[in-house]
């Protein structure tokens, strides 16, 4: 009986993702030997590893993994770090607690591509955006944020649409420990830095992986804001994975191709999460 | 719990409505943003009225979105859409693959209206696959007000030299005023657009008769490297990410002296609720280097019906209506003729209404009138299209071509080097297509 | 609450420190909702006009030109089903895992992730094609599959994290009393994971509203989501920023309301978290 019951109670679960998965995850494996054009449906027949070569010989892949790597990496630290800070910081009841929790939160509730258009327009241009004037009002020289720093502008939109995503985890991770233990702490003297080191992290410990490990499958897709402002450029500055799927396949309606690439993030995604992993893994089961 | 009772409200509304057009066509229409074709869904009442037993449901997406979604779905068949807005890119490459039904005109449509340009692009073997709703081609939209001030005269079609020196002339960053502002973002149709009329006036063009693409011809290098120098010396920073709206926006706020793009922006600019600058603006036409064919480009929003529709009976009286010379006056009657959609019949350019409310009018139709998808380049080309090929790998090749370009305007990369990486990337797509056996 | 009384100047700098970050933080939304009340040439002005004449011509707009209330409705209508079939489902699962730990329970929360490996650009083909051969274009239903399905792997990790920090010896405890797994869940799980539900929940109902990538391409013109309107208001030929405003911030209202709903369950659930 006690081991029937979680059979059990994962079987739904666990049955329905199978199927999710396992369909689409057949057609594309077979999409990506074969040649499959919407363009040109009577082009037909075996391709073997043509796709692949050619998605693989793309002159922008290396640039594409790189930056999606680096995309990845670096929203991952800024939501994380901000976020366990800003949760830090509000743990504790002041004036006007609750309207600052739904303020930090509402930025996650805009769709991707508005908030690409968001920055892009409002933000970002270097003539009429609010951070060009705020640049001149302390006397400096406007940036061009999408011209100089393509993959910096996309990182700082991503990062600011999933920082309440993490602060909202760490805030009810927060919430959840033993208040007991830390007013023991205090009286007995233990600094803020102690409590931090002995109480607060590694309570955040599992609540971190989650962020992490979540965090990583969304951002390995990141699209929408890379279309809509940068295109990808200038060159293949803020070209990524899915980016460059779409360039090489979609725009050509290459089922075959794209197929192709979609095996090849899949692959990269799992060597990925294999890495980080190591570094956060351990916190998930304690 | 107000959303609850709307909800019934809603329901039982429509249980009523269903048993009493039980025998109602619904029509899907796949349609683009743009103003025209919002203005049309407005209007559309109008068709039902007239046509009860017709039911129009619109499905409105931005351009890229858009392209997308209706070719996923005529390529695999979905049966989704009976009415598509496509433009002269898809109408070619889809009417000879046999995926649209020839239209038929009814008796007053007077198809002859229709610009002999317009009626070309969307033709194939003489065919009309599908209906011109509105159209466009670029020309040149100068300050007259700095222009005056510099002393400088535009004339029918000035030259790239001409076009330069004025921009030298009036530019003034120091008062927030730009000598000239042009498309940099990437994309086929964003700074290709204009990077392909300006290439086809230097004397290039995409590919030889063989095929072959060209992009490393020195007419291509002249016209990229004037280019990358005239917006570096004198357009606004960020202009390699800049497209369409962002340089309207721009421009409205009077930072552009000069603005070569679609004919279209005309009708915003010298909008006074729209632009500060609504009376100082004049027109000409978009400037050439060495030849004047391919110098402005061609395009069209057009109506076509996918070969796979069960309501192609219904769905071409919608398109007759939306075509004909009786909704412009519609438009003309309910918003003025200032917002009727032009680029597609010659009674529109002929009407001295029209004339009277839209200053653009006679430089648009010279424009149009100048484009011809058939022969736009200076060496013989193989391909359909002023500024692109009608060709299926033509977007991938845009794109890729569009991101050095961006490059090379934003300094990241040397103009040479920009177009051997263009070269590189049309040449494996080409290859990929099956080009070269 | 002794801290508080003990240092007040740290309690100031902590409440200005928190406004100010979140301030920062929130105004390009807050400059969002501005420009919805500017006509199109107050949206592009420079310098950026922070005092002006509100109008609501843009809402009307909006109202006037697409279908609000269906587009407002599919969105409700496949955001909800969509978390409450898939809290349905992941609770389960996150349950046996998180109390009934065997070898390969980290593997399945890895396989689970997995799932969602395959970017959406690459599948788009396969299950268009699947959806089609189903009849299942442009219905809610096809719609509500794909989020539950989307979102599950995340539900279950949530919910597995929030599960772990119940200690075994409370359901030990109330088996031992001769509760049943019903009764269990209802006394003793519920309470305690009510916070982590309500997060879970909420996110996921995020996730989904804000889909846009399978809600454009399965849908046509039935079932349309929030999305879709959004989808129609982006870059057009000519200046459409303040009516994008107004349309997004049509779009978020409806579910920031119910995040802050939703948001006082958040706080009740999470000052049970103590062990009694």
């Amino acid at each position: 009986m006690k081991r029937l019951l979680p059979r059990i109670l994962l079987t739904p679960a666990v049955l329905s993702l199978f199927l999710w998965m396992i369909v689409p995850l057949v057609m594309t494996i077979y999409f990506s030997v074969i040649r499959y054009n919407l363009m040109q449906p009577e082009v037909t027949g075996f391709a073997g590893l043509e796709n692949f070569e050619y998605f693989l010989t793309d002159p922008s892949f290396t640039v594409a993994v790189v930056n999606t790597l680096l995309l990845l990496g670096s929203v991952i630290v800024i939501t994380v770090l901000m976020g366990v800070g800003i949760a830090l910081l509000i743990d504790e009841p002041f004036p006007g607690r609750g309207a600052v929790r739904l303020l930090l939160i509402s930025p996650f509730f805009v769709m991707p591509t508005v908030n690409a258009l968001l920055w892009k327009h409002m933000m970002m241009n270097p003539i009429y955006g609010v951070l060009a004037q705020a640049w001149k009002f302390f006397g400096a020289a406007p940036l061009d944020w999408l011209t100089d720093f393509p993959l910096g502008s996309v990182i700082i939109m991503v990062a600011w649409q999933w920082l309440p995503f993490a602060t909202l985890i760490f805030m009810t991770a927060l919430q959840s420990m033993n208040r007991e233990q830390l007013e023991a702490a205090r009286m007995d003297g233990a600094t803020y830095q102690q409590q931090l080191r002995y109480l607060y992290i590694p309570h955040l410990g599992r609540s971190v992986a989650v962020v992490v490990m979540i965090e990583m499958i969304f951002l390995l897709s990141v699209f929408a804001e890379i279309f809509t402002t940068t295109s990808g450029g200038p060159g293949d500055a803020s070209t990524n994975v899915a980016f460059l799927i779409f360039k090489e396949a979609l725009l050509n309606f290459d089922a075959g191709v794209a197929s192709a690439g979609a095996l090849f993030a899949v692959v990269l995604a799992n060597i990925a999460a294999v890495f980080l992993i190591r570094m956060v893994g351990k916190n998930l089961d304690t | 719990m107000k959303l609850k009772s709307r909800v019934a409200i809603a329901a039982s509304l429509a249980v009523a409505l269903c048993g009493l057009s039980a025998s109602a066509t619904e029509l899907v229409i796949a349609t683009v943003n743009n103003g025209h074709m919002i203005e049309m869904e407005k209007l559309s009442k109008n068709f039902e009225q007239a046509n009860p037993d017709i039911k129009l449901k619109w499905v409105t997406l931005e351009e890229g979105v858009l392209r997308q979604r209706v070719t996923t779905d005529i390529a695999t068949k979905g049966g989704q859409f009976d009415v598509m807005t496509i433009g002269m890119y898809e109408t070619p490459i889809w009417g000879k693959k046999g995926w649209l039904k020839e239209l038929k005109a009814d008796a007053n449509y007077d198809a002859d209206d229709i610009l002999p340009a317009m009626k070309d692009g969307l033709s194939v073997g003489g065919k009309m696959y599908a209906a011109p709703f509105y159209g466009e081609s670029s020309m040149l939209m100068y300050r007259k007000d700095l222009t005056d001030k510099a002393g400088i005269k535009f004339e029918g079609r000035p030259t790239w030299d001409q076009v330069r020196d004025a921009a030298a002339k009036i530019n003034d960053p120091k008062n927030g005023v730009y000598g000239i502002c042009l498309r940099g973002k990437p994309g086929w149709g964003d700074n290709m657009a204009l990077l392909s009329t300006m290439a086809n006036s230097f004397g290039a063009q995409w590919f030889d008769m063989k095929w072959k693409p060209q992009l490393e011809s020195k007419p291509w290098k002249d016209a990229v490297t004037f280019y990358v120098d005239l917006l570096t010396k004198y357009g606004p920073p960020g202009s390699s990410a800049n497209s369409f709206n962002e340089i309207l926006a721009l421009y409205n706020e009077g930072k552009c002296g000069m603005w070569i793009d679609a004919t279209i922006a005309a009708s915003f600019i010298t909008d006074p609720k729209q632009s500060k600058v609504a009376d100082k603006v004049a027109f000409a036409q978009a400037p050439y280097a060495v030849t004047q064919k391919g110098a402005n480009w061609l395009w069209a929003w057009a109506l076509a019906i996918p070969a796979g529709t069960k309501n192609a009976d219904a769905a071409q009286k919608f398109i007759n209506w939306a075509t004909s010379k009786d909704y412009i006056n519609l438009v003309a009657k309910t918003e003025g003729w200032a917002h009727v959609p032009t680029g597609t019949r010659k009674s529109t350019y002929a009407n001295p209404e029209f004339q009277k409310a839209a200053v653009f009018a006679s430089a648009e139709k010279a424009a149009i009138d100048s484009a011809n998808p058939n022969d736009s380049t200076l060496p013989k080309s193989p391909y359909v299209g002023v500024q692109f090929a009608a060709i299926p790998e033509f977007q991938a090749i845009g794109i890729a071509v569009g991101q050095q370009m961006s490059a090379a305007l934003a300094g990241k990369t040397t103009i040479d080097a920009a177009l051997k990486a263009s070269q590189t990337a049309a040449e494996r797509e080409m290859t990929k297509g099956g080009y070269y056996k | 609450m002794a801290q508080r009384s003990k240092y007040p100047p740290l309690l100031i700098v902590r409440t200005l420190a928190a406004w100010a970050i979140t301030l920062l933080l929130f105004f390009p939304l807050g400059w969002l909702i501005l420009t919805a009340f500017k006509t199109e040439l107050q949206a592009i002005a420079v310098p950026p006009l922070l005092f002006f004449t509100p109008t609501l011509e843009n809402f009307a707009v909006v109202q006037e030109r697409s279908d609000y209330l269906l587009y407002a409705q599919n969105s409700f209508i496949t955001s909800v089903a969509s978390t409450v079939l898939g809290l349905m489902l992941a609770f389960p699962a996150a349950y046996a895992m998180a109390f009934f730990k065997g070898k390969h329970t980290k593997d399945i929360l890895m396989w689970m992730l997995s799932t969602k490996m395959m970017p959406a650009v690459g599948a788009l083909v396969p299950v268009y094609v699947m959806a089609q051969f189903a009849g299942l274009l442009d219905t809610r239903t096809a719609l509500v599959i794909v989020f539950t399905l989307s979102n599950l792997p995340i539900m279950v990790w949530m919910l597995y994290s929030y599960l772990k920090e119940i200690p075994h010896e409370i359901l030990e405890a109330s088996r031992m009393d001769g509760a049943t797994l019903w009764q269990e869940f209802r006394m003793v799980l519920l309470p305690l994971t009510l916070g982590g539900l309500a997060s879970t929940g909420l996110l996921c109902l995020v996730l989904s509203w804000n889909e846009a990538f399978w809600s454009l391409n399965l849908s046509a013109a039935k079932a349309g989501t929030l999305a879709s309107l959004i989808a129609s208001y982006s870059s057009p030929e000519g200046l459409f920023w303040s009516k994008l405003s107004a349309a997004s911030f049509m779009a978020i209202a409806p579910i920031v309301v119910f995040g802050w709903f939703c948001q006082k369950q958040l706080v009740q659930g999470l000052t049970f978290g103590a062990v009694k």
